[in-house]
């Protein structure tokens, strides 16, 4: 089994947490994990990817190529665009619905979507509504990792744990919250 | 034995520990400043015996203070990025002519692609410059086992030892599995008359000791387990002998086994330069393609100048990028394999979203009084330097002209001052300032140079993540006044909206100062406030649910 995933957003919206959770629930699957991270400048409110790798057996590297990845995870629509060329052809794209607009040439919203929507295989996720709903608007990255569980190689309750042992520091309601927005990501 | 997923930065530190680290020193740089953070972290946390690791005020008072721990017998780690090497080459070309006794290794992190960084040098050939023995992690598990292996090797040559990384491995994350930790060398001074003393007569011995030991590296690279040749065919030359350094092999390995006819490969982890090796794969090849991540360092090697005895392909006549990271798809490229077929779908032209400054930034009221300023005048100048400012030079501020190398704003604003142009500013951050800033004042304040300096003051060196700045915000307009500017030019200032329009009065008055001016403008990095906040948050909520 190969799993190779694109994770990406706007620096500062949490995409490192998304590979975060994921990768814990791959590596307590006895699964081996490559992720590769953005750090320093490019994190200041730029563009960010990030490629996650998932495999019984030896990954090569940490980069994933262009046409391998089963899955776009990104928590911007113009952000999910811009990596499409990673996905196989018949590779799937998750994507929050809400635009991250600090660019003076952000393109027409509608024009975005529907670009998505148009992708042969893709989901628009309301997630920042969803992330309201459980009090923390913050919560949108777990809202999307509950969207891509559903076609992620993994078991809900693992991901489940990993979620909470990554928020645990930060005390139970907040693994609580996280939890919540998961699982409404999950039946979203 | 355990299993950790570490960051390649962070598998450096864990090596360094298991390899009995006592003592740790750098300045923070993107990519190698996880390096530092975990030693921290850990000697934060105590226990018996545990390192000293520290943060310094630039890389080459780092490397001094690792190498009065070796001087002590104990095993020393630096760590830095690529061009904060250039900033201690002083002290790296020297240390290798010294008797070293306490293991010296140098922790570097190149960046091509130039993620985070201004050019995309390769360490290498600094390695190779000082005579000294580096070592390549391609992984996250070499880069442990490596730094273990490069303190040992760097107390067996006496000579400081290069582990080289680059980005994309600093900051990949991957499980490692660990080994018994070594304990700390024991103190014992170093025969300091002879050894470490580097008067002219006495360094011409030590670089012919130096010269001597070349053999001796020579021989441990082609013995090196991290420098493998596997033959493709026994009895006859393959078509294609590969050789790869560094992250070229994850990216060939990705691809290799779409390759049809046999082939040789050699993997280079260990240099100086296995000879041996490469001209027996050269010998049973008869192409060769050299993937190297980084400049043409070892290509330029194998060419020498126009003695090619066989085709050979790599940066230098274009068949491997030049420029930027290599990835298993410009690598597939070169290996003559048809690219991956992708979903196809026309994206149309998207809109770039460069890295900006930080909602809420204090440096953006900074540069808009200083904005304002420049738009009244006819002729100005603005240098600036490293750091999250340097994001001003970009849309919509746009305001510093010059961004080089950690420092040069205030020399650089010294010199176009001198050459007679008029309204010359340089804006430096507070933690660049103690880095390289401190010098270029002191020869404005020599030379009553017409420089207004603004130190934006935001007390962290924020760009990296927040690490703390060398001293306290309160000491920095003392450190000035130490330094020789006048009382009265030395202007304290709010980084805030409300003040704008005082600030632009005070900077007006300053440029018309004869002399050198300092205005340092006050406001905590917004990420920081975050953390500090956060921090305060958790201990309050730790402490009431300690009362239930």
């Amino acid at each position: 089994m190969k799993y190779d995933i694109i994770l990406c957003g706007v620096g500062g919206q949490g995409v490192l947490s998304v590979a975060a959770a994921i990768a814990t629930a791959a590596a307590s699957e006895g699964l081996k994990v490559r992720q590769s991270e953005v750090h320093g400048m490019a994190q200041r409110g730029g563009a960010v990817m990030s490629h996650l790798r998932l495999s019984d057996e030896t990954i090569p590297g940490d980069l994933v190529p262009r046409g391998r990845a089963d899955l776009i995870i990104s928590m911007e629509p113009l952000e999910a665009l811009r990596y499409t060329e990673y996905l196989k052809p018949e590779g799937i794209c998750i994507t929050a619905k809400s635009p991250f607009e600090n660019i003076p040439n952000y393109p027409e919203m509608d024009s975005v979507l529907s670009k998505v929507e148009s992708l042969p295989n893709s989901r628009l996720i309301d997630a920042a509504a969803l992330a309201k709903e459980v009090g923390n608007r913050r919560a949108v990255n777990m809202v999307i990792v509950g969207a891509a569980s559903t076609y992620l190689p993994l078991p809900e309750e693992s991901l489940k744990s990993a979620i909470t042992t990554l928020f645990t520091r930060k005390g139970e309601k907040i693994v609580e919250m996280n939890i919540n927005a998961f699982s409404l990501g999950r039946n979203a | 034995m355990s299993n950790h997923a570490l960051l390649g930065d962070e598998a450096v530190a864990l090596g360094a520990m298991h390899a009995g680290l006592s003592s740790a020193y750098g300045y923070p740089g993107t990519p190698s400043t996880e390096i530092m953070e975990y030693l921290l972290r850990s000697a934060n946390a105590g226990g018996e015996g545990i390192h000293q690791a520290h943060w310094s005020s630039n890389e080459k008072t780092a490397f001094e203070e690792a190498l009065g721990a070796s001087f002590c017998g104990k095993r020393a780690l630096i760590t830095m990025k690529h061009v904060g090497l250039n900033v201690a080459a002083d002290p790296f070309m020297n240390a290798p002519l010294l008797d070293i006794k306490g293991g010296v290794v140098l922790a570097v992190a190149d960046d091509p692609g130039m993620h985070s960084s201004q050019n995309e040098q390769d360490s290498r050939y600094f390695a190779d410059f000082a005579m000294i023995p580096c070592l390549e992690p391609t992984n996250q598990q070499e880069a442990y086992d490596m730094t273990r292996m490069a303190f040992d090797l760097s107390e067996e040559l006496a000579v400081p030892v290069m582990i080289r990384l680059v980005t994309r491995l600093s900051h990949s994350r991957a499980a490692i599995s660990t080994s018994d930790p070594r304990k700390q060398n024991v103190m014992k001074k170093a025969d300091g008359g002879a050894g470490w003393t580097l008067l002219p007569a006495r360094a011409r011995r030590h670089y012919a000791s130096l010269i001597g030991k070349q053999e001796k590296m020579n021989l441990l690279s082609e013995e090196s387990v991290f420098n493998k040749l596997k033959t493709g065919n026994e009895s006859e030359k393959c078509e294609l002998g590969v050789i790869t350094t560094g992250l070229a092999r994850n990216y060939f390995n990705e691809n290799s086994g779409e390759l049809t006819s046999s082939y040789n490969h050699l993997h280079i982890g260990q240099s100086p330069w296995p000879a041996a090796k490469i001209r027996s794969l050269m010998d049973s090849s008869e192409r060769l393609l050299i993937l190297e991540e980084g400049m043409p360092f070892l290509e330029r090697y194998i060419r020498g100048i126009g003695s090619e005895t066989m085709p050979i392909d790599g940066k230098l006549n274009g068949k491997v990028s030049r420029q930027g990271e290599l990835n298993p798809d410009n690598v597939r490229e070169s290996l003559g394999l048809p690219s991956l077929s992708s979903l196809e779908f026309d994206t149309g032209e998207l809109p770039i979203r460069p890295p900006q400054l930080c909602n809420g930034c204090p440096h953006e009221d900074s540069y808009n009084f200083i904005k304002e300023v420049v738009q009244g005048l006819d002729q100005s100048i603005v240098t600036s330097d490293i750091g999250c400012y340097a994001l001003g030079a970009l849309a919509p501020l746009e305001v510093p002209e010059t961004v080089v190398c950690m420092g040069a704003s205030i020399s650089m604003a010294k010199g176009a001052a001198e050459a007679g142009y008029p309204n010359v500013m340089a804006v430096i951050g507070d933690s660049t300032f103690y880095h390289s800033g401190l010098t270029g004042l002191v020869d404005c304040v020599a030379d009553q140079a017409k420089v207004t300096v603004i130190i934006m003051d935001n007390s962290t060196v924020a760009m990296t993540g927040g690490q703390q700045t060398m001293l306290q915000s309160a000491r920095l307009p003392q450190v000035v006044e130490g330094l020789g500017v006048a009382k009265d030019h030395i202007r304290v200032l709010d980084a805030f909206r409300r003040s704008h329009d005082g600030n632009v009065e005070v900077l007006k008055e300053e440029l018309a100062f004869e002399g050198p001016s300092v205005i340092i403008t006050v406001r905590e990095c917004v990420e920081t406030v975050k953390k500090r906040l956060a921090r305060r948050k958790q201990a309050k909520e730790a402490a009431a649910g300690g009362n239930r």
